[in-house]
């Protein structure tokens, strides 16, 4: 019995060795930068000068001076940011979750060159998320875009849309690109679990008669559900962070603006490493709560990840 | 009946044909349009054609040319070198995880996945000035750090979960003949692991090869840039005449390697991306 202890304290301290060089570059690369990052945030602290800061308690995030209120929670600016996302958000994760289960049912049932079209659906996952905001900037182009080339031609507008530049039609534009980049994720997520589905249950069901949209609806759906709300909590927690797509499609535009633009927006072009500090980290607890919400939702607690 | 219902069979038949059809136009398009305009000789771009009017490789010329053969050089490294580093950092890790059972394992995994749902933005400010205390600004190094924020918590978390489906036998009779844990995961979990390694090491290169908001704020010089940064800077000779021509045809040069890469190990990265998110 000693004995059998003692190997399982020699494991369990091996465990530690296995583990610490993996621990201490998460400590440095991750934890760090972010206890830094709410640090900053309670300075005055400017990127061409950080190391002059001096500690200004919370009056980045909010204070309120000679009667008027300031910092990132009193900026209008921040409140659009916050309004953008969130509609991102519901728009772009909705409609990629529709699409995906509607691609991932039509791609389980067996047809020939299945696995081609397979292959294909996965194509635009594959490609950086920087060239398809290209490609689409490229397309949605209001003096030579295909799209608009070919709505004009089938007469559903009548003139060229400035996709990308016209501050009502951006957000539109970027949800379309994200919903083009990551439709693949949600197809191969609802794919997977659609193949563990029991055929027996169909056999009965198609020999009873069912109708296939009630058979869908009472069946498939909640028997796939569990791995949709997995693969619809990682896409809502992405989209919440959404940067590359939304800076190189509209660049610094307001009406587009994500909470993770308007960020570096102060950090780098504004040099204003407090405040910037001061929205990051309001991005981080927006993300933190949104995670924690769902971890409670679905019961699922650190112990239960095993 | 017979016919009606035969009848029936064929139009269900050509709906679902005219669906598949729409899904590979609507998965396809925007790359196969991309190839058509970076052929596309200058002149005849505003035409918008949906097949090439002309013939040209100016744009690949102009793009192997110039600086961005240094950022595709530049992003090969830097992603070469976090896939080594993660890889190696998280196979020791996730052995660890799925094989020992230790007090903190539990606070260990979740810290793991919290790091895995930081936004970038969150570390950007601290990052950057480590960085710049490192002496590391404006270079890979930067870069190669800094994506490790990204990659080792994913890394690790997927080759737990595949460490976890090994037979323990095989580990017990190693162990019984006095193999400690670096020569059970060296001659093992080494071998066994290998279509485990091959999708982690793939997901992580995929990762940094794209990533773009680090590689943005901690590179100035076009000999540090890399790929998507270098794409996305893209410019021509004012803010209204950008260089669609050359932008399609970098796109085309970077995007070919990794799509080619998705489809030959399909498997490998479908199973990655699966262990990746439905053990969450």
């Amino acid at each position: 019995m000693s004995a059998a202890n003692t190997l399982h304290a020699r494991r369990a301290r091996a465990a530690w060795w296995l583990l610490a060089p993996m621990l201490a570059a998460l400590a440095l690369a991750a934890g760090w930068p972010l206890a830094r990052t709410v640090w900053l945030s309670l300075t005055d602290a400017s990127l061409a000068d950080p190391a002059g800061h001096a500690y200004i308690g919370f009056a980045n995030y909010l204070e309120r001076d000679a009667g008027q209120w300031y910092g990132v929670l009193a900026d209008p600016q921040w409140w659009r940011a916050v309004r953008n996302t969130l509609w991102f958000v519901l728009a772009s994760v909705g409609l990629e979750t529709v699409l995906g289960v509607a691609i991932a049912l039509a791609l389980n049932v067996p047809f020939r060159g299945r696995g081609l079209v397979r292959a294909a659906v996965l194509v635009p996952w594959a490609i950086p998320t920087v060239v398809s905001a290209k490609l689409w900037a490229w397309m949605l182009n209001d003096e030579f875009g295909v799209l608009n080339r070919a709505a004009l031609e089938l007469g559903l507008i009548s003139a060229p849309l400035a996709w990308t530049a016209d501050p009502r039609l951006a957000l539109f534009a970027v949800v379309a690109v994200d919903v083009w980049k990551t439709t693949p994720f949600m197809v191969l997520l609802v794919l997977a679990a659609l193949q563990l589905l029991p055929r027996d249950c169909y056999e009965a069901a198609r020999v009873d008669g069912v109708h296939p949209v009630k058979m869908f609806f009472r069946v498939t759906l909640p028997l796939i559900w569990p791995a949709l709300a997995v693969a619809i909590a990682f896409r809502a927690l992405d989209a919440l962070r959404v940067f590359d797509l939304i800076y190189v499609l509209t660049a610094n535009s307001t009406s587009t603006m994500s909470i993770s633009v308007y960020a570096r927006q102060q950090l780098i072009d504004f040099q204003d490493l407090g405040y910037g500090s001061a929205a990051s980290t309001l991005v981080f607890l927006t993300v933190g709560l949104a995670a924690i919400v769902y971890l409670r939702l679905a019961r699922l607690r650190p112990g239960a990840l095993q | 009946m017979s016919v009606a219902r035969r009848l029936r069979r064929l139009t269900l038949r050509a709906l679902f044909a005219l669906l598949l059809a729409a899904i590979l136009a609507f998965s396809l398009f925007p790359l196969y349009y991309a190839c058509v305009t970076s052929v596309t000789p200058p002149g005849e771009l505003f035409r918008a054609a949906l097949v090439p009017p002309g013939w040209t490789l100016e744009h690949y010329r102009a793009v192997v040319t110039g600086p961005f053969a240094y950022s595709i050089l530049n992003s090969a490294l830097v992603a070469a070198a976090v896939v080594a580093v993660s890889v190696g950092l998280a196979l020791g890790a996730g052995y660890a995880l799925a094989r020992i059972r230790f007090r903190g394992r539990g606070g260990v995994l979740f810290a793991i996945l919290s790091v895995s749902m930081f936004p970038q933005i969150a570390v950007l400010a601290g990052m950057f000035q480590l960085v710049r205390s490192f002496g590391l600004f404006d270079s890979l190094g930067a870069l190669v750090f800094s994506y490790l924020t990204l990659t080792l918590p994913f890394a690790a978390w997927v080759l737990a979960t595949f460490a976890r489906a090994i037979p323990r036998e095989l580990e017990e009779a190693a162990a019984l003949d006095g193999a400690g844990p670096l020569r059970i995961i060296g001659r093992i979990f080494v071998p066994l692991l290998q279509p485990a390694l091959i999708a982690t090491g793939l997901l992580v290169f995929v990762a940094a090869w794209n990533e773009f908001l680090f590689a943005l704020t901690f590179t100035l010089s076009d000999e540090s840039r890399t790929v998507p940064v270098a794409i996305a800077l893209l410019s021509g000779a004012s803010a209204y005449e950008l260089p669609w021509g050359a932008i399609t045809a970098a796109a085309v040069v970077v995007t070919l390697p990794i799509v080619s890469l998705a489809l030959i190990f399909q498997r490998h990265i479908v199973s990655g991306l699966l262990a990746g998110a439905i053990k969450g």
